[in-house]
């Protein structure tokens, strides 16, 4: 399609203002009158708030004011919600506790917000927050999942007793017992999913900005749906109606998930402003995004995987208790459901599937999305389990996986997921010729002359993107539906500015939805804007997460790309007095097919305007609307390899190569999904290495910094070796699947099943860190 | 960070006045911890008073095999230094693995050494080498000089001006990173010197860094990293932490010290 249009590799547009320190983040803003906040936050887990004492605080130089919980609950501002309601298979709704944007009479996790400060600067502001006095009355605390469903573990809300919020399942419990009761061979296996720490470069960060002549309020929020803060600020948390309140999520420094929810400070700040008449900005510091950024995965399971005589699949038991943290995120409950059980076939042929899962309240951080958002934790348990079985059963890690794969489509899998497409063997076998699986006992050969540990290992992975028919969703508990939006305007002299209810904070969207409209209509990329991320000027949109805005996004786009072409063709047949059914759109021009006769494409958008000569009828201009709701799901898919050579003096891993091949069905920019591939291996060889979130008996967080919590760094990843394969998704436009997660989703257990074929055994857990596979060394000699 | 005001000394009579007028202020000398502290409020001095600008204790000197660095030499520049390389390569590789880029440029052998943390590298290297501490009043050997945790034997008011030490026949450096903060998790300095064979450990010891009397002894008589294979490295005095515990950092001392003789060659 061009130089510009889908496939081709086009720099990105954003680039520019972004690598030359141009770009315009929310802390960047700044509004005459503004001043900052800072929060007072819990120092305890688990404390009752006995008193709050502000006197000498209030008195501090620069201070404006100093607000707390029961001002903010009197003001009538609702408590944070969670939008995706999941009922227990007793029938009974999940079990939500109380959760208000400040601590009223109880904090539950270190850094729970208690107060607001306002003054004249950051420093006055942080001054007298810490001569706030609050008096605690210190309860005991409980960290982790099992031990808070432990009895006599500490209650954390009264809402729900026990600490459980629900005890779900999906899927069949019979016909799974009776399966794994007649296996030739059950492969058992308990896996852990580490807790992760989002860790965006850029913090989070809030303005609120009180308007009293127009009563009127304006946030800019580092969102990625600054449509749905809106929605959820104003239905349920009653800042503002809709129509009083504007959100701006302007350039956003990565999210990958930390940035979906509506938290505490963003309406806090907007009270605040009124409540103070002054603009109000709150910046978050590296150390306040460790202990109030949500959480990821956290995961406890245990699995039984049946097989026949044929080493074919016959049943999957999961059973998983999944931490929430202290209180529950927007869309907490739907991640270790819906998003996770949902995904437990894998690529496999699986007959009989149950999965239980019970969520838990601890005194930790409300845990939600991140890159990948359940979809990992299903990928990590199959596939360690079917490396696991391979071993066991004594086949070779392939050929199991051959031997139960899906190969008709579509196909139904017994935990709602219906796939439309793919081609699983494809992957594989590009994935085993990349990284020569062939020669690897050669390989190993001459690692262990030099007394290396080698070992290989695969991940394959199916995830589900373009989350998906808002009705689908909607009988699923979902409290929104799952559309996009699109607004293509042309402009008198025919660029285009497309307006867009998803939101970029690093994907390109300004480019990859640019060279969409350049190819259909070919004309320049650089007469193309994309807009995004503001309530006022972009129509009603569900923003970006899930690897949605190409698979969703863009196909609004595409509709409403229709419509203009359809009108444009229709002032070209009238201008040309051709045919509109002869009319091709072509490098900028609408001509007559077969015939020498054309117009540019400017001219027939200045007609649409002008309307000197329009068809009888038609109303003036050039811009059309239009949103898409999905049919379904898209099912990107692949398979991962990593190849490492482990030092046993150390118990330090190499990874020596790792080789993705990917299905993500059409591509739009080759370049730009690389680059999505790339950070998304990288945070999952974070995981799978190096990330961990501890806290301490008492609920302090240890790993509060970089000094503790380690982060991947260049020197930590090789070069990586990536492949596409393509079936195209059948049930979008563009043929498109999402490439966003599949990096984070697909590399964890490529690595540990990599990691444990070096060892020799399978006791390990993540992240797997020098210190735990030398002692993993240790066990096997 | 709470308010603070900065000095800019122009000689170690001036500092060492400076200091003494500011009851409550502090050295800085790089401040790659110091700063840190700061902006996460955990220290406080009313005062900073910046020794990097004194030229008189900044750069390296060398008269025939004894070594000179000015205190406030930063460790890119001892990293880069030929003429140090040509006579004890291995204090140039150490002190071109502290950090990263940045810190090298602004953090400084008088700082590290000063502030003395339990995970830094010059604290092995100079206590490795058997160096000299000089200060603004006296000298100290470093067997002296490093006393535990984040604890030297300065005085109230007194500062480091230079390091001394005399190259060694054979020496060498090797540390395991800590993943998160890249600290060295375990480092071992080894160096045959004119008084001696001497190992020093750093990382891994709960009153910081320390020397190993059972790897002197050994490679005193055989200087080889096989050497090693067969003396016991007590976990009892060693830290345990969200990274490593005792045991596991018992056996990268031993690792990290036959390293470092494989590397000295």
């Amino acid at each position: 399609m061009g130089v510009e249009g889908i496939g081709a590799r086009v720099t990105r547009k954003e680039d520019k203002r972004f690598l030359t320190g141009k770009g315009r983040y929310t802390d960047d803003m700044t509004v005459p009158g503004m001043k900052y906040a800072y929060f007072v936050r819990s120092p305890y887990a688990h404390a009752k708030i006995k008193n709050i004492d502000a006197t000498a605080a209030k008195a501090m130089p620069g201070v404006i004011d100093l607000l707390d919980g029961k001002q903010l609950q009197a003001d009538g501002i609702g408590n944070l919600i969670c939008g995706w309601m999941i009922h227990s298979k007793d029938g009974t709704p999940m079990k939500m506790g109380a959760w208000h944007p400040l601590a009223v009479d109880t904090v539950r996790y270190v850094g729970d917000a208690i107060a607001i400060v306002v003054a004249d600067s950051y420093g006055e502001a942080r001054d007298a927050a810490e001569a706030v006095v609050v008096d605690y009355e210190q309860l005991p605390a409980v960290t982790g999942a099992v031990a808070a469903l432990a009895s006599g573990a500490p209650q954390i809300h009264p809402e729900a007793p026990g600490n459980l919020i629900f005890d779900w399942q999906i899927g069949e419990p019979d016909a799974v017992d009776q399966a794994i009761a007649a296996a030739a061979h059950v492969t058992e296996i308990e896996i852990l999913n580490n807790r992760l720490s989002p860790n965006p470069m850029e913090p989070r960060a809030t303005l609120g900005i009180y308007d009293t002549a127009e009563d009127h309020y304006t946030c800019y929020t580092t969102s990625q749906n600054p449509h749905v803060a809106r929605l959820v600020m104003s239905a349920f948390y009653n800042v503002a109606p809709e129509n009083k309140l504007r959100v701006i999520a302007p350039d956003v420094g990565g999210g990958f998930g930390s940035k979906i929810y509506i938290y505490p400070e963003e309406i806090i700040c907007l009270w605040a402003s009124k409540k103070t008449g002054v603009p109000v900005k709150w910046t978050s510091d590296r150390t306040e995004a460790f202990l109030t950024d949500a959480h990821g995965r956290d995961h406890v399971s245990k699995v039984k995987m049946a097989f026949d005589a044929n080493n074919r699949i016959t049943a999957l038991k999961v059973d998983t208790i999944a931490n929430l943290g202290a209180y529950m995120s927007l869309f907490s409950s739907a991640v270790p459901t819906y998003l996770y059980a949902t995904l437990l076939s894998g690529q496999y042929a699986i007959p009989a599937i149950h999965a239980n899962v019970r969520t838990v309240y601890t005194n930790t951080v409300p845990v939600d999305a991140y890159r990948g958002a359940g979809r990992p934790e299903a990928t990590y348990l199959l596939e360690r389990t079917m490396e696991t079985a391979a071993r066991e059963l004594g086949v070779s890690p392939a050929e199991l996986r051959r031997t139960n794969f899906i190969r008709s489509f579509p196909y139904q899998t017994p935990v709602i997921m219906n796939y439309d497409a793919g081609d699983y063997e494809a992957s594989l076998n590009a994935a085993m010729q990349a990284a020569d699986w062939a020669g690897f006992a050669a390989r190993r050969a001459q690692s262990e002359a030099r007394g290396k540990k080698r070992g290989i290992g695969m991940s394959c992975y199916i995830e589900a993107c373009g989350i998906a028919p808002s009705a689908a969703v909607g009988s699923l508990g979902a409290g929104v539906g799952l559309w996009e939006s699109a607004e293509v305007r042309v402009n008198a002299v025919g660029t285009i500015e497309v307006l867009t209810g998803s939101h970029s904070h690093g994907q390109g969207h300004e480019t990859t939805f640019a060279q969409l409209v350049a190819g259909r209509l070919g004309v320049p990329i650089e007469s193309i804007n994309i807009v995004h991320g503001d309530t006022d000027k972009v129509q009603m949109g569900m923003g970006t997460y899930g690897s949605r805005s190409g698979a969703v996004g863009m196909s609004a786009i595409v509709k409403a790309l229709d419509k203009v072409e359809a009108k444009a063709k229709k002032i070209a047949a009238h201008l040309m007095e051709a045919s509109e059914e002869d009319i091709v759109i072509e490098n900028g021009e609408l001509k007559v097919a077969g015939t020498d006769k054309s117009v540019p494409w400017f001219q027939v958008a200045l007609a649409s305007y002008t309307a000197h000569n329009l068809p009888s009828g038609m109303e003036p201009g050039l811009k059309e609307t239009a949103f898409y709701d999905p049919s379904n799901f898209t099912f990107p898919a692949g398979c991962y390899i990593a190849e490492v050579e482990i030092d046993p003096d150390t118990g330090e891993t190499d990874i020596v190569q790792f080789v993705a091949a990917d299905d993500f069905g059409n591509i739009i920019n080759p370049m730009i999904v690389e680059g999505q591939v790339h950070g998304g291996i990288a945070q999952g060889i974070g995981q799978a290495l190096l990330e961990n979130v501890q806290y301490d008996e008492n609920g302090q967080l240890l790993t509060a910094s970089y000094m503790d919590y380690a982060m991947p760094r260049a020197d930590d990843l090789p070069s990586f070796s990536l492949s596409h394969q393509n079936t195209p998704c059948p049930g979008n436009p563009l043929g498109i699947k999402g490439c966003g997660e599949a990096g984070a989703i697909g590399s964890p257990p490529a690595l540990i099943n990599a990691i444990t074929d070096a060892i020799g055994h399978n006791k390990l857990t993540m992240p797997a860190t020098p210190m735990k596979v030398w002692q993993a060394l240790q066990t096997a000699h | 960070m709470y308010a603070t005001s900065y000095h800019r000394a122009s000689s170690v009579e001036d500092a060492v006045k400076l200091k003494s007028a500011n009851e409550e202020g502090k050295y800085l000398s790089g401040g790659m911890t110091l700063i840190s502290t700061m902006k996460q409020r955990l220290a406080a001095p009313s005062d900073l008073i910046d020794l990097r600008h004194i030229p008189a204790i900044r750069g390296i000197r060398i008269e025939g095999r004894k070594v000179t660095i000015g205190a406030a030499t930063p460790h890119a520049d001892v990293a880069a230094s030929r003429e140090l390389a040509a006579i004890c390569p291995a204090i140039c590789k150490l002190a071109g693995h502290i950090g990263d880029p940045h810190v090298r440029h602004m953090g400084t052998i008088g700082g590290s050494i000063a502030n003395n943390d339990p995970a830094a590298d010059y604290p092995a290297g100079l206590l490795g080498l058997g160096a000299t501490i000089v200060t603004d009043r006296r000298s100290l050997s470093a067997d002296d000089f490093f006393t535990g945790l984040f604890e030297t034997a300065l005085e109230e008011g007194e500062m480091v001006t230079s390091v001394t030490f005399d190259a060694p026949e054979k020496a060498g450096y090797a540390k395991f990173n800590n993943p998160a903060s890249r600290f060295a998790m375990t480092g071992v300095f080894v160096a045959k010197t004119a008084g001696g064979v001497r190992v020093a450990v750093t990382g891994a010891g709960s009153s910081g860094v320390f020397r190993h009397p059972g790897f002197e002894q050994a490679l005193a008589s055989n200087w080889s990293p096989d050497a090693l294979s067969n003396v016991v490295v007590d976990a009892s005095n060693l830290m345990s932490d969200l990274h490593a515990n005792a045991e596991y950092r018992a056996n990268l001392v031993k690792v990290m010290a036959k390293r470092a003789v494989a590397s000295a060659g």
